[in-house]
């Protein structure tokens, strides 16, 4: 519904209401705020209808930047003859704690409002355009209108004071001591708000530099180094392995917090194992994985094997690079290293090479699992591991 | 001829593609967001839609909601599972990393021109891993379950097998293997699975 208006997300004191209707209709919400505390005076009206303008208005629209409120002279006074005549209304049908309270409350947040509202510079610059020349100052007509508001208030006072005789602001120290704080706090209270919600502001976006920095010093000592080095290198090899091995540490910092395992898990091996056979073999690993677990004993030989098949295939397969597939489930861990290079047969592997009777096969029958490997020339190999979980989760 | 639209916001891998397919495709449009791609494809009218997972102005999933019926292919460099299985859900017929090489993506396009859905490695792990924990009770075990094949296809997917060598290891044709994987594709969009949801705020969580 198009007359609907939103709460403010930024410029709120209890839900936005004063704020929203301020953006809607580009006038200083701190007028709305003080029309809403007359109306409190008239029977509790103001309270109503606040209440009710909160539950008409929309949520308001996440990170929204509000437009600056323009706070012309003769919207102001549009708003005290209408707020003058809502009171006469009011009074009219009997929503009234009566003359001597609400008067002299209207006088007091007239005051408030003649200190506290403020339009934005062009406003400000038209309107010190007509003021008399000695105070046509920025700083000589704020102090003006600080004084006229102060003076204003103290007639309100006064004037609650005289139109309510069971109290005597002079005779009786308790209501002058309250009527002091009350009169400071309508003349200091938008001032500390203010001061309160700008602090929060500087300290968000002290915040948000922080974050800016830490990833602008993190971006500069990897990602900028890299591609400097990129620059420099001649050889495509070496290039695909600098971007390889950056773009994986680049992923770790950006995604490596989600890992469901953390440090210490398979999962953390295996990618620092893939940077690790990357980087001393010049090659690409993408290793795929399902589900995750700590690291024990026969984990860990699962990962001495893997590493051994990956360096193998960088090794000798040919191949453009190798994908290992592992995944967790609840009674055992099972992986498979694959690539499409070369391949072999095993006849032909000499009897003194260690590695696949030895850290493969050897490794994972010691620790109860199987290790196979499967290979023919010009088919690519596989490496197939399995090995029991000790502890079923 | 393939008509493809390619909604990427990149304009180097944007020129990349352009430049890498070769006969048989035509490129009939781009879009670098997902307001213009929502505004231009319908006038597009293309086969394909190439669709990067993060646009400047939100998710892929936007882009697929709006056009439904159509074809599209999700690339992406990110490995946020939850993103990627976000664009499948709304629809797309596969997803492949950038990484991809030329003649392997211009495969992939004609594939889902044809109606398959094409796996990347890394999708089948998402999808298994979303799959997992079977424990749960669930309102509907057609939709909310892998059976031990696709399960079987699925991991030889994430090992890295083309649909071929699947067919000669399982012993099945190829159009079997399509079959298994579409059957995937259409269990992952239409399932309600408590757990696939609960997958995915963890993984955001965490």
């Amino acid at each position: 519904m198009g007359w609907m208006f939103r709460r403010s997300a930024a410029d709120r004191v209890l839900t936005g209401v004063a704020g929203g209707i301020g953006e809607r209709l580009r006038i200083d919400p701190v007028v709305v705020r003080l029309s809403f505390v007359v109306l409190t005076f008239a029977g509790g009206a103001g309270v109503l209808l606040y209440v009710s303008a909160a539950l008409v208005s929309r949520r308001p629209a996440p990170a929204e930047l509000p437009p600056p409120p323009r706070t012309s002279t003769t919207q102001a006074v549009a708003i005290a003859m209408v707020l003058t005549g809502v009171l006469l209304i009011l009074r009219g049908v009997g929503v009234w704690f009566g003359d001597g309270v609400v008067w002299p409350a209207a006088i007091v947040v007239l005051g408030s409002a003649v200190i506290w509202t403020h339009g934005d510079e062009a406003t400000r610059a038209r309107r010190l355009a007509w003021m008399p020349r000695p105070i046509r100052d920025e700083a000589v007509s704020h102090r003006v209108r600080t004084l006229v508001g102060v003076l204003v208030i103290a007639l309100g006072a006064w004037a609650f004071f005289s139109s309510n005789p069971p109290l005597d602001l002079f005779g009786d120290a308790p209501s002058a001591v309250a009527t002091v704080l009350v009169g400071l706090a309508v003349i200091a209270g938008p001032w500390i708000w203010r001061l309160v919600r700008q602090v929060a502001d500087e300290r968000r976006e002290r915040i948000r530099q922080e974050e800016r920095a830490e990833m602008a010093a993190h971006l500069h000592d990897s990602v900028l180094q890299t591609l400097a080095l990129i620059q420099r290198t001649e050889e495509p090899g070496e290039m695909i392995a600098l971007a390889r091995v950056q773009e994986r540490a680049l992923r770790t910092w950006l995604y490596g917090k989600s890992r469901p395992g953390g440090a210490g898990s398979l999962s953390a091996a295996l990618d620092e194992l893939a940077v690790w056979v990357e980087r001393t073999h010049r090659t690409w690993i993408e290793i795929v994985m399902v589900g995750d677990c700590p690291l024990d004993d026969a984990v860990r030989a699962l990962v001495h094997a893997c590493r051994e098949a990956l360096v193998n295939a960088a090794r000798h397969s040919r191949a453009r690079g190798v994908s290992a597939y592992v995944e967790v489930e609840d009674d055992q861990v099972t992986a498979f290293v694959r690539d499409q290079g070369v391949g072999f047969t095993r006849a032909a592997v000499p009897a003194d090479r260690h590695g696949i009777a030895e850290s493969i096969e050897g490794r994972m029958e010691r620790n109860g699992g199987v290790a196979v490997v499967e290979s023919a020339p010009g088919r690519g190999t596989e490496v197939r591991l399995r090995i029991p979980r000790s502890h079923a989760t | 001829m393939i008509r493809v639209f390619l909604v990427e916001d990149h304009e180097l891998f944007a020129s990349g593609v352009r430049n890498e397919l070769g006969e048989g495709f035509a490129l009939v449009g781009q879009a670098g967001t997902v307001t213009e791609a929502v505004a231009a494809i319908p006038g597009a009218k293309p086969d394909v839609v190439l669709l990067d997972v993060h646009l400047p102005d939100g998710n892929g999933a936007g882009v697929v909601e709006a056009h439904p019926g159509l074809r599209f292919l999700a690339l992406s460099v990110s490995d946020a599972a939850e993103d990627v299985i976000a664009v499948i859900r709304a629809g797309a017929r596969g997803y492949v990393t950038k990484s991809i090489s030329p003649p392997e993506l211009a495969d992939a396009i004609r594939r889902v021109h044809e109606g398959d859905a094409v796996f990347s490695p890394r999708l089948a792990g998402f999808v298994l891993d979303a799959f997992a924990g079977s424990a749960a009770p669930s309102i509907d075990p057609e939709l909310d379950q892998l059976t031990p094949r696709e399960r079987e296809v699925l991991r030889y997917i994430a090992r890295g097998y083309a649909y071929k060598e699947i067919a000669r290891e399982l012993h099945i044709s190829v159009k079997t293997v399509e079959s298994h994987v579409s059957a995937v594709l259409r269990k992952l969009q239409l399932t309600n699975r408590y757990e696939l949801s609960r997958w995915a705020s963890e993984r955001r969580l965490a």
